[in-house]
């Protein structure tokens, strides 16, 4: 087994163009864990940390753009990005635990294409992009369109994911990213849920997006239209609750009976709903 | 030995916190685990495991494994040719190295010894198993029924009455008066089903060993175990060799837990090792734990309590139906001993049933069958206490058995400890705390038998008046530290004069395995004596010094004197001055002290537990949980407060997540860390431990093991506690938040 250490995004495409049985290294927390236990055996391993920028979180257009080999731990450290996008945060900020963050990385945890992945739903809430490099070029590739299946993505041979982009958040916009799971920390989301939501300036919904982790063979995107021109009000949660308990699609097993999952997807959404309209308000104030 | 050991005497050492000798070396990593020891031209052995839950294995082909570059020997049931001579020697066998039959996921076919990791890998996938798949079953109630698919035939013992399937080996029943009598006394009578679900202890190092055979047939081992005479022991009679010719030595331990109270890997090295020539190291991975050590046992337990009005329990009867895998074990008897020893009970009729099913053989987990029992019978005894609306501790406290009372199990109780763990957990501030919404307060007792058994210790005085002390019992809680501490008080000299060492099995006599709690009871008895062997040796060495009767000296601070004025007038002689002229006066001075030791002392203890439901989601908070426990006489008040913190966090991740979970077609789902949930730190309060101190008649400075104890009452307490908290009975454990869920949509 190869360990390449390509200094260019250039570099790193031919390699992986080279050799299909080459795979990506970002933290590894996935794929060091897979290789040790004999799920993989792959020809080389491309560690992509040393290509210039893949470490970088930077504006771009009133948004920000989150380098491939950001680490979740660097993210939590980063005021600006926390301010902006606080439900993202939280959502990478879940991912294991401190050792793990320091490595970890968001385009890892979409790549690795588990349905469960932490910091998914938070992003394809924000409508975030993919930056994805390639034989043919740079496309920008919507969060949500990267997974496809269990441990599949849409990424063809050659390709790999360079930068994630949150676009500038509206004013009076916040989101929140929750998870249920039966401890407190290292444990898998049995369902995770992340609502984002935009105020008018009177504290009104003007726009609500859900998206649903764990509750089905990848990330769903929920309809949060119930929220829209409302306070957040009982009610309104109620029916969103409601829209996510019909939504999810998940499966019975030793994590949890699809009945368990239906209701504590309705639950996530009411609290993280909540959560997300208190942050908007008070970004508005 | 006379249950009157007691003297009442004013401490030194004991009962002070000094430093663990074992620190340093475990946080500088230079403590050898099992898997630390290397030897020169060494294999690694790996096993080919069954991946079906049960089936007839028709052949195994191993010719192409044997012909691959690196390897250097395959075994399989055929090359162990001994047949042992104990029952229970020939179900570790069976169980080590399947013999016709595979009777669980993860049991041992064949084996393989090679030069490297990849090798032997590779080796175990050329190995061609012809398996005939078999109908299986998993659940105790399942298994019992005529029809179940049956593990083995001929193996029921008398006791079975007709009409339960070949699975049920055993019933066994305690109990005295009439319960049907009691029953028509009662005002009120509560009878209800439990289910609980198989535990793994969960100890962090897994099992590993390093194996020497020559073809002189002596071999050497070096493993992470419990007790290495039992292996030793265990694996002479296995390989069917005379049991000096082995020596064992012990490994330090990363956690047992009563896991580690039998050999898997042990009897499987040391034929790799016979059959290339080499020493071969074996490791489990963590997915081989989990599926192939000893787990507990699951159950389904029905118990039925009476009561008055005012109180009195008239009559009880339980019945405990306890899977324990693929052999026999005394499981289901512990629980119908266990269950009801809390109580002073005039009509007890109490039944252990034993069951096979396709699943690891048990082994001990802390306490092994009570903390199951106790789970069942406390949360009757709660319901009970709320329906005639009687304080749940004053209940108990009503009905708990003292000094005098006849046990559930039979012996009738020398002074024991239970009403003061009731009594200090009533007075105690948690008890009276304010509870929030959706929170709920629960209580439970529970009891262990503790226990004595062979026990040698040999105490040694070195020319500079230090002392080294080697006992025979692996240190799983703090030993060494405690023998240490017993020594130095008998001997009177300072703590850091004394190191304790665990020998080898060709160093001391025959101990018992490090278990039932006995280790600071037994040992630390045995070293007692052995330190006042050792006194006596000093006393009449100081006596012919000073040319007066040996009887005329007597032993205090740490020094020989004359007893008396009419003894004569000596300046005292001590330890280091006696030490510096031994060679002198007679040659090397050393105590020792050889015995079955008997007077454990049972053990009692009181938890309390308050948690918060999210009635959304069933999630389960632990918000504040005190223990109470009698621990005789607190060595290493230290060591005996991490025991106490340990059995209730190990209750709680059995109380509320962990669970073996098996798919349809009998295998294990969740053989890893991640899906089989053990609390992490964040799930945890600060578990508060309160040691109250009975002395135990049988042990000079009142000693008794606190080591099992603390994982009795837990399940229980929890399940009060969320019972409360959710305004529902739970009675099926773990209480995973879909069961609390399910529970309270129910409701
Ligand atoms: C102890 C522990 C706890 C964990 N807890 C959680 C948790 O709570 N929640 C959770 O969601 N996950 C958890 N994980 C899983 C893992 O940490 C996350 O999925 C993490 O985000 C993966 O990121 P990484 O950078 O380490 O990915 P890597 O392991 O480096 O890569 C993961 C996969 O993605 C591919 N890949 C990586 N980067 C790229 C890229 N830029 N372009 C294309 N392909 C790429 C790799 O080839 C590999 O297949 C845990 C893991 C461990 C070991």
């Amino acid at each position: 087994m190869k360990f390449e250490t390509p200094h260019s995004v250039d570099d790193a495409v031919a390699i992986l163009r080279a050799d299909p049985e080459a795979r990506v290294l970002a933290g590894g927390t996935d794929l060091l864990v897979r290789l040790r236990a004999g799920h993989i055996s792959p020809s080389a391993v491309v560690d992509i940390k040393r290509i210039p920028g893949m470490r970088d979180i930077s504006q771009e257009d009133g948004g920000w753009r989150i380098g491939a080999g950001v680490s979740c731990a660097e993210m939590g450290e980063h005021a600006g990005l926390k301010a902006a996008y606080p439900g993202v945060v939280e959502g990478a900020e879940l991912i294991g635990s401190t050792q793990v963050q320091g490595r970890c990385t968001m385009a890892g945890n979409l790549c690795n294409a588990g349905p469960a992945g932490d910091s998914v739903p938070a992003m394809v809430a924000a409508q975030a992009t993919a930056r994805v490099a390639g034989p043919n070029g740079t496309r920008d590739v919507a969060v949500f369109d990267i997974p496809t299946a269990p441990g599949q993505t849409s990424l063809a041979e050659g390709e790999f994911i360079t930068s994630i982009f949150l676009p500038a958040p509206p004013a009076h916009s916040s989101d929140a990213y929750l998870r249920f799971i039966p401890r407190t920390e290292m444990d898998i989301a049995v369902v995770g849920c992340a609502v984002n939501l935009t105020l008018d300036a009177a504290g009104t919904v003007t726009s609500a997006s859900m998206s649903l982790g764990a509750v089905g063979p990848k990330v769903k995107q929920v309809d949060a239209s119930a929220l829209v021109g409302t306070i957040c009000d009982d009610a309104a949660v109620e029916a969103l609750a409601a829209a996510a308990t019909a939504a999810a699609t998940p499966i019975d097993d030793k994590r949890g009976t699809i009945a368990f999952r239906k209701d504590v997807s309705g639950v996530l959404a009411k609290r993280a709903a909540r959560i997300a309209y208190i942050r908007a308000k008070g970004a508005s104030s | 030995m006379a249950k009157d050991e007691f003297e009442k005497r004013e401490f030194k050492v004991v009962g002070t916190r000094v430093a663990r000798p074992d620190g340093l070396d475990k946080v500088t990593g230079r403590a050898r685990y099992g898997a630390d020891m290397s030897a020169p031209g060494m294999l690694v052995g790996y096993c080919l495991r069954s991946p079906h839950a049960h089936a007839r294995i028709k052949s195994i082909d191993t010719s192409e494994a044997e012909a691959m570059a690196g390897v250097k020997a395959v075994i399989t049931r055929a090359d162990f040719t001994n047949v042992p001579a104990s029952d229970g020697t020939r179900d570790i066998l069976d169980n080590v190295m399947a013999n016709d039959k595979a009777l669980y996921d993860g049991h041992t076919v064949a084996a393989v010894a090679a030069t490297s990791r990849s090798a032997a890998k590779a080796a175990l996938k050329a190995i061609k198993v012809d398996y005939e798949v078999l109908p299986h079953v998993t659940d105790v109630d399942a298994a019992m029924l005529p029809g179940a698919p049956e593990l083995h035939q001929g193996r029921q013992q008398e006791s079975v009455p007709e009409g339960f399937s070949q699975n049920v080996l055993a019933r066994s029943q305690y109990g005295h008066g009439d319960v049907d009598a009691g029953f028509a006394q009662a005002d009120v009578i509560i009878e209800r089903s439990f289910k609980t679900a198989a535990t793994h202890q969960g100890y962090i190092e897994p099992h590993a060993c390093l194996a020497t055979m020559g073809n002189d047939n002596q071999g050497d081992l070096f493993c992470c175990t419990q007790g290495h005479y039992m292996v030793r022991n265990t694996c002479a009679d296995i390989l069917g060799m005379e049991s000096g010719r082995l020596r064992v030595t012990a490994s330090e331990i990363g956690g047992g837990f009563g896991g580690k109270t039998t050999v898997f890997l042990e009897p499987v090295a040391l034929m790799l090792s016979k059959k290339s020539g080499k020493p071969v190291k074996m490791t489990m991975s963590r997915d081989e734990v989990m599926r192939a050590s000893g787990p507990t046992a699951s159950t389904s337990i029905d118990i039925k309590i009476g009561t008055t009005r005012d109180g009195v329990i008239t009559a009880a009867t339980g019945e405990f139906r306890y899977q324990s895998g693929c052999f026999y074990a005394m499981n289901g008897a512990l629980g119908a001993m266990c269950g009801f020893a809390p109580y002073d009970l005039e009509n007890l009729k109490s039944v252990g049933w034993e069951v096979t099913t396709n699943r690891p053989k048990a082994a001990a987990y802390r306490a092994p069958g009570a903390p199951m029992a106790a789970f069942a019978v406390e949360s009757v005894v709660d319901e009970v206490a709320k329906e005639i609306g009687m304080d749940p501790i004053d209940f108990r406290l009503k009905n708990a058995a003292d000094e005098g009372t006849k046990s559930a199990y039979g012996p009738t109780y020398p002074a024991i400890g239970l009403r003061a763990t009731l009594e200090a957990a009533k007075a105690h501030p948690h008890w009276s705390a304010p509870l929030g919404k959706n929170q709920g307060r629960g209580v439970g007792c529970g009891f262990w038998f503790n226990f004595g058994g062979d026990t040698c210790v040999s105490l040694m005085l070195n020319p500079d008046g230090t002392v080294s002390l080697s006992e025979g019992n692996p240190d799983i809680g703090g030993s060494r530290a405690s023998m240490s501490m017993m020594a130095a008080e008998e001997l009177g000299v300072p703590y850091e004069n004394v190191r304790t060492i665990v020998a080898d099995t060709a160093s001391l006599g025959q101990n018992e395995v490090t278990d039932g709690s006995r280790v600071t009871f037994a040992v630390g008895l045995a070293t007692i004596k052995a330190a006042r062997h050792a006194i006596e040796i000093m006393k009449a060495r100081a006596a012919a010094t000073w040319g007066i009767d040996a009887e005329a000296v007597e032993w205090v601070d740490g020094a020989a004197q004359p007893a008396g004025p009419n003894a004569g007038k000596f300046p005292p002689l001590t330890v280091k001055e006696i030490a510096a002229t031994m060679s002198n006066t007679g040659g090397p001075i050393a105590g020792h002290f050889e015995a079955n030791a008997e007077g454990a002392g049972v053990s009692f203890g009181t938890h309390i537990c308050d948690t918060e439901v999210d009635p959304e989601t069933g999630a389960v908070k632990i918000l504040r949980y005190t223990v109470f426990q009698d621990a005789g006489k607190a060595v290493h008040p230290d060591y005996v407060e991490g025991q106490l913190q340990g059995g209730a966090v190990q209750g709680i991740g059995w109380a509320l997540n962990e669970e073996y979970i098996y798919g349809e077609d009998g295998t294990l789902q969740n053989a890893g860390y991640l899906d089989y949930r053990i609390p992490v730190a964040s799930d945890l309060p600060m578990i508060e431990p309160v040691i109250l101190e009975i002395p135990n008649p049988g042990h000079p400075y009142g000693v008794r093991g606190v080591g099992e104890t603390g994982i009795v009452p837990p399940l229980a307490t929890i399940a009060n506690a969320v019972s409360r908290a959710a305004g529902v009975r739970m009675t099926s454990l773990p209480m995973s938040p879909p069961k609390v869920l399910a529970a309270i949509k129910a409701n």
